[in-house]
């Protein structure tokens, strides 16, 4: 690369490139995240005792060798719980702190103990004598229904038409089951917690959460005091992905417990096994599925249930499963459909959300039977695509009975079918497949539609406050969190756009829940959409009344103050934003206020499956070309072309980077991630040595990822922007669709493959030998 | 007796008692307070802990990245480390890397930053200008879950042109350094801390036989990849812990008449260009054996004394016919590879008795060799099998020799002697390919675990022969993997 190319930073304008806020510290290791922080004297150190059962009764817990072990000050237990031993996000009473008399997953909590170091509370949680009654344990969504298919929560029903007549009157049926598998978050920076004790009952907690709110109410809950009574404070998230919206509760809860007993500060942070075994994943799913359609692949109707393994608490499985059937129909309209989720109990970690929330398993099973579709009549994939999406003016509404208003899907998938160059390169793979013996090739174009909103209406709420110091330095905090993600830049470019002022003037700030209260999760792609509008709420009421002061002082009409970058205009006298700033305040205008922002339009009725959940789509494709090896199954992915609609990017480099990221961790999702537990019900991918996320050299080999620049959001979202976090992770699915074609290569493509995923290099190569068979018969 | 001297960033450290089981990244994260180092696995797999070491390889100072999370400060006498922190000043202008790494975008979250500055920064001192398959050899160790990679290989390819190689700290003042390095070293043994924080660093092999001998308790640490999870995973002691990663003669590597002689600390890295130019056979196997940490670290001589069923060195090792020498005091012997694995976790090696080298034949002339390494993920992963071929085919067209052996497909390295059986002296043709595969089942019975099941192992072992056949015979068609 010549120095051409080199970037140079921008100056921060709104939908200007700008590097994230933090990057200079994180390159030099001077970012502090919440282990980095300088502890106070004293501070203690909790570990966690977890069950070594799957499913028992504790018959006897003997924790005396804990207590005697070097170092130890003491140890805690259900007992010790002052307010409620539950700490379940959606009220539910099923998940306790620790476990009493029944322990339901292997690495659920027991006990703690709090020590002088890290390393004394670890080596002697070691030290429990626990002995269990065994009972019969279900692992997986097959041994749950066998076991009678116990649900978590309530299970939800989305129904539009007439599906038994539409399948009756379909001319073909693809029928068949699809499995996908879950995922661990692997968030760089595992679970921690930091509480130190206050006055009275105050706690004041350090967290890594995307929910600082839900931290606060919990700790309050589990102590029993006023939520006033807990501030939590979180800078950044080395990395969140959905695990830290609720996984972080157990810590938080956990460290004040000690902190409150002990009265000294207390960090509680799991190794990364333990982090494993502890925390919640990806739900995998099993989706069974009866399709009609046409001799053109036109789909009449669809019936699917969708199985989740939710594990062994309600956590967030209602909201997830829910949101697998949002997404079951991706971008195309079904004329009848009905599809209905089954949130299944089992003795795991209990599921919870991962970037996506369900929808990228919604889509995967929907892409999986359009794929079948195509291979039943002989076409390509993308042709019944193509046939499906859903129109402009009519076939318009989706199964939850809301109007797509907003579709351009048409328009991604043509410019990236013609820029990916996707017709001549399919010849040429399916030539390469009629020369080539051992290595084969596959290619696929997917698109994406992705609903954005909290489907809980209730969430779709923000608030942010804002201040404006003398010397024009402007204060930042809104409810979101960092975690990688780039809300914190985005954010302050909207501030710093409102008043007019260079990027660096905005200083960014930790969410505090003293500072901006009930808080929504930083989550569903709406950190931006949300706080990015609450924050400019704020700025607008300041600059209102800066407005009325300047107009007032320069004896100028309202209509003749102009705000200019760098300050403002009143007639022909310009003020620099710090003298306005300092005129503000000598003259006892409030330089200070709290903004808010609520979602307009969404609305939705989950008894009757119907209303708008969704303020507006996000749109995408992918193509991606792979080559797979028949010898062994391993593979490599050539090439792959990424389009993204995030409608008026406020910031491209930042968005470019969720769209590149959320693709390679759909990759890895799809493809070699593997969760494994054994016939005890222990997991056994723990850690990276077992469970593998992409490196460097599992990006396709040629990786062209660009935003749809054209596209500007229909509503009036911030900026005209659109959210990105989450849609990219779905435009995975073309990589699964190629390895599938290359497999489908040794059969012809007259045989469906239907691969399991992850697509792994063993089921690749298992698939390989299951349609050489199959093509033999 | 003695103290353990190393020198981290600019300053001298001087240690007379610490714990055996002490990581360097507790060291710098909870006595020295510098927390720019992460923690994100603790077992040597994630890269957020890189640091550079730097370390007398005959006679100059190489720095080479390791990961903190897993090397003890007993690994550390006489070497340099060098952390994120060292790379600019607090308030200063960042390093070149750095500021490429900001300009591309290529920290999102950040905790995984500190470690890929450091990986690449010590790739930019030994190449500054790398391509971008160099870029990923040298992220082979390094873990993102934000960025998807792209704008970290993009700030490795734009690095050059952030700054000048020679005018880094470490490279324009390498030979003031080299002096403070040589100063540590007073050529005599250390032996700090009892019992379980006994630490001995040996000044010679010599020491390290009769030490051993006396103390045949004690762990021998060379490079710390498996024994660090020992203590950060299962928090086993491991004192008296007796570090021969530092021996000159350990790191021997002689290109003898006939045979590759290693020591047994010779590091899959400086094996590196003996190994291409004897067995380029094994290039692409070598450069996926772990990540850069891990090959920096990680010893030959360890790979095969721990006895793993899935170490990737003694498949080809064995297939060749290495011996390794085992000495106990001024004892020695030699003992065939193969027959060293006797069972899982156990093998041939009597308490105080080490590895000192290990032999390899060349291949001789006419024989061809091939070793394939299965994984789930491409690179650095624990090899679900790993199978090496060698064949000698006569004139007549038969099998007059052949060698196969494989990992991860039995309870210890194993040679697949009825496969063999089913080929010696047989045309090699896919007719006696085929008539061999069933032999398969005879010479293992492997199993299903996490990395692959039984049914796979089995599968994917009969097609490697199939594989090593049709590129003996001309017809190769293969994924191109990690060679730079």
């Amino acid at each position: 690369m010549n120095k051409m190319e080199v970037k140079v930073p921008a100056t921060g304008r709104l939908h200007e490139s700008t590097p994230h806020d933090s990057a200079a510290k994180q390159v030099a290791g001077r970012a502090e995240y919440v282990d980095d922080i300088t502890e106070p004297e004293g501070t203690l150190h909790a570990y966690l005792g977890l069950s070594t059962k799957a499913h028992a009764e504790i018959a006897s817990l003997d924790l005396d060798a804990v207590r005697a072990a070097p170092g130890v000050v003491g140890v805690l237990t259900a007992g010790d719980v002052p307010g409620e031993n539950d700490i379940s996000s959606v009220h539910k009473h099923d998940e306790p702190v620790f476990a009493e008399t029944l322990v339901k997953y292997w690495g659920q909590p027991i006990f703690c103990v709090v020590a002088e170091t890290r390393d004394a509370a670890r080596r002697a949680a070691k030290l429990a004598r626990i002995e269990y009654r065994d009972l019969p344990h279900v692992t997986d969504v097959a041994a749950s229904r066998k076991d009678g298919g116990k649900l978590v929560t309530e299970p939800l029903k989305l129904e539009r038409g007439d599906v038994e007549a539409g399948l009756a009157r379909s001319k073909h049926r693809a029928k068949g089951t699809v499995t996908i598998g879950g995922q661990e978050h692997f968030y760089l920076e595992s679970q921690i917690a930091f509480a130190i004790p206050g006055e009275d009952d105050e706690i004041f907690l350090h967290m890594s959460t995307q929910h600082p709110t839900e931290i606060q109410v919990m700790v309050a809950q589990v102590l029993g005091v006023p939520h006033a009574a807990i501030t939590v404070n979180m800078r950044r998230m080395g990395g969140g992905f959905g695990g830290k919206e609720t996984q972080g509760n157990l810590f938080a809860v956990v460290a004040a417990l000690a902190a409150t007993k002990f009265r000294r500060p207390v960090k509680i942070r799991p190794d990364r096994d333990d982090d494993f075994q502890i925390t919640g994943k990806r739900h995998d799913f099993v989706v069974s599925y009866d399709v009609g359609y046409d001799d053109d692949g036109k789909i009449e109707a669809v019936a699917a249930t969708f199985a989740a393994r939710a594990g062994f608490s309600a956590d967030l499985s209602g909201p997830v499963t829910d949101r697998a059937l949002f997404h079951c129909d991706n971008a195309y309209y079904y004329p009848h459909v009905r599809v209905n989720s089954l949130p299944l109990f089992t003795n795991t970690v209990s599921n919870t959300a991962f970037r996506g929330f369900g929808g990228p398993q919604g889509i995967m099973a929907c892409e999986r039977w359009i794929e079948q579709i195509a291979y039943a009549l002989g076409k390509d994939p993308l042709e019944v695509r193509k046939a499906n999406f859903y129109g402009t003016d009519d076939r318009n509404v989706t199964p939850y009975h809301q109007t797509v208003e907003d579709n351009i899907i048409h328009r991604v998938v043509e410019e990236l079918e013609r820029s990916s160059d996707y017709q001549k390169r399919r010849a040429a793979v399916l030539e390469f497949n009629r020369t080539h013996a051992v290595l084969k090739k596959g290619i696929a174009l997917s698109p994406v539609k992705f609903g954005i909103s909290f489907t809980a209406t209730w969430h779709n709420q923000a608030g942010a406050l804002v201040h404006v110091y003398r010397d024009g330095s402007i204060h930042l905090s809104h409810g979101g969190t960092e975690m990688g993600q780039g809300l914190h830049i985005k954010v302050a470019q909207v501030v710093a756009e409102a008043f007019g002022v260079p990027v660096a003037s905005v200083k960014i700030n930790a969410t505090n829940t003293g500072k901006v209260p009930n808080t929504s999760a930083t989550a569903a792609s709406s950190g931006t959409d949300l706080n990015g509008m609450a924050a400019l709420d704020a700025a607008n009421q300041i600059k209102a009344r800066m407005e009325a002061h300047t107009a007032s002082i320069y004896e100028v009409a309202p209509s003749d103050v102009h705000w200019e970058f760098g300050g403002i205009r009143a007639g022909q006298q310009f003020v620099p934003f710090m003298q306005l700033a300092e005129s503000c305040w000598m003259n006892r205008v409030q330089l200070s206020a709290a903004g808010f922002y609520a979602t307009p339009k969404i609305h939705w009725n989950r008894a009757s499956g119907t209303g708008r959940p969704f303020y507006y789509y996000a749109y995408g494709a992918s193509c991606s070309e792979v080559t797979i090896d028949t010898l062994t199954g391993e593979y490599q992915i050539d090439r792959a072309d990424v389009v993204e609609d995030v409608g008026r990017s406020l910031n491209p480099a930042i968005d470019i980077g969720q769209v590149e990221g959320g693709f390679i961790q759909g990759v890895g999702w799809l493809t070699t991630e593997e969760l494994w537990w054994d016939g005890k019900g222990q997991l056994r991918t723990h850690a990276p040595s077992t469970y593998k996320i992409p490196l460097a050299s599992d990006v396709p080999r040629e990786f062209n990822v660009w935003l749809a620049d054209w596209s500007v959001n229909k509503e009036p979202a911030i900026g005209r922007s659109k959210a990105v976090g989450e849609p990219p992770l779905c435009l995975a699915y073309s990589v699964v669709e190629a390895l599938s074609m290359a497999v489908a290569s040794v059969a012809d493509y007259k045989v469906h493959p239907n691969l399991d995923m992850p697509v792994t290099p063993e089921r690749v190569l298992l698939g390989v030998e299951r349609l050489k068979r199959e093509k033999a018969a | 007796m003695g103290a353990l001297r190393f020198i981290l960033n600019d300053d001298d450290v001087e240690i007379t008692e610490i714990g055996a089981t002490t990581t360097l990244l507790d060291y710098l994260r909870l006595t020295r307070r510098l927390r720019g180092s992460k923690e994100g696995c603790a077992e040597g797999d994630c890269g957020a802990c890189t640091v550079l070491v730097g370390r007398l390889r005959g006679g100059e100072l190489a720095y080479e990245t390791v990961n903190a999370c897993i090397c003890f400060i007993g690994m550390l006498h006489g070497t340099h480390v060098v952390t994120i922190e060292h790379l600019s000043p607090a308030n200063g202008p960042l390093h070149p890397v750095q500021q490429a790494m900001v300009d591309l975008h290529g920290s999102q979250c950040g905790f995984c930053t500190p470690g890929i500055v450091m990986s690449l920064y010590g790739l930019w001192m030994r190449n500054p200008r790398p391509t971008v398959p160099q870029i990923e050899i040298a992220l082979q160790g390094n873990l993102c879950r934000c960025t998807g990679y792209a704008p970290i290989v993009k700030a490795g390819l734009a690095m050059s042109s952030y700054g000048d190689v020679a005018a880094d700290p470490l490279v324009a003042h390498r030979e003031a350094m080299l002096a403070r390095i040589r100063g540590l070293q007073d050529g005599q043994t250390v032996d700090i801390g009892v019992g379980k924080n006994r630490i001995i660093v040996p000044a010679t092999v010599d020491e390290l036989a009769r030490i051993y001998a006396e103390t045949p308790t004690g762990t021998l640490v060379s490079g710390a990849t498996d024994v660090g999870l020992w203590v950060t995973k299962f928090m086993r002691d491991i004192g008296p812990m007796i570090y021969i990663g530092h021996l000159d003669e350990l790191h021997a590597i002689r290109e003898a008449e006939g045979e590759l002689v290693l020591g047994a600390a010779v590091t899959y890295s400086e094996a590196t260009g003996a190994i291409e130019r004897h067995f380029p056979q094994l290039g692409e196997l070598w450069m996926r054996i772990g990540g850069g940490q891990v090959r920096n670290a990680g010893t030959i001589g360890a790979n095969i004394a721990n006895g793993s069923p899935i170490g990737d060195t003694p498949p080809p090792f064995i297939a060749l016919g290495a011996h390794i020498i085992l000495r106990k005091g001024n004892e020695r012997r030699e003992v065939r590879l193969r027959d060293f694995f006797i069972a899982y976790g156990k093998q041939d090696r009597q308490p105080g008795e080490f590895v000192e080298q290990v032999r390899i034949p060349y291949l001789p002339a006419g024989e061809k060799l091939a070793c394939y390494k299965v994984t789930k993920r491409k690179d650095e992963d624990i090899s679900a099998l790993c199978g090496a071929f060698r064949v000698f085919v006569n004139d007549d067209g038969n099998v007059g020799m052949i060698r196969i052996a494989f990992g991860g497909m039995a309870a210890t390295p194993k040679r697949a002697v009825a496969v063999e059986e089913a080929l010696i002296g047989r045309p090699w043709t896919t007719t006696t390919i085929e008539a061999a595969i069933p032999a398969f089942a005879t010479d293992y019975q492997p199993l299903t675990d996490m990395r692959a099941s039984a049914e796979y192992r089995l599968l994917a072992a009969q097609n490697l022969l199939r594989r090593f056949h049709l590129e003996t015979t001309g017809s190769a068609e293969r994924l191109s993997k990690a060679v730079a």
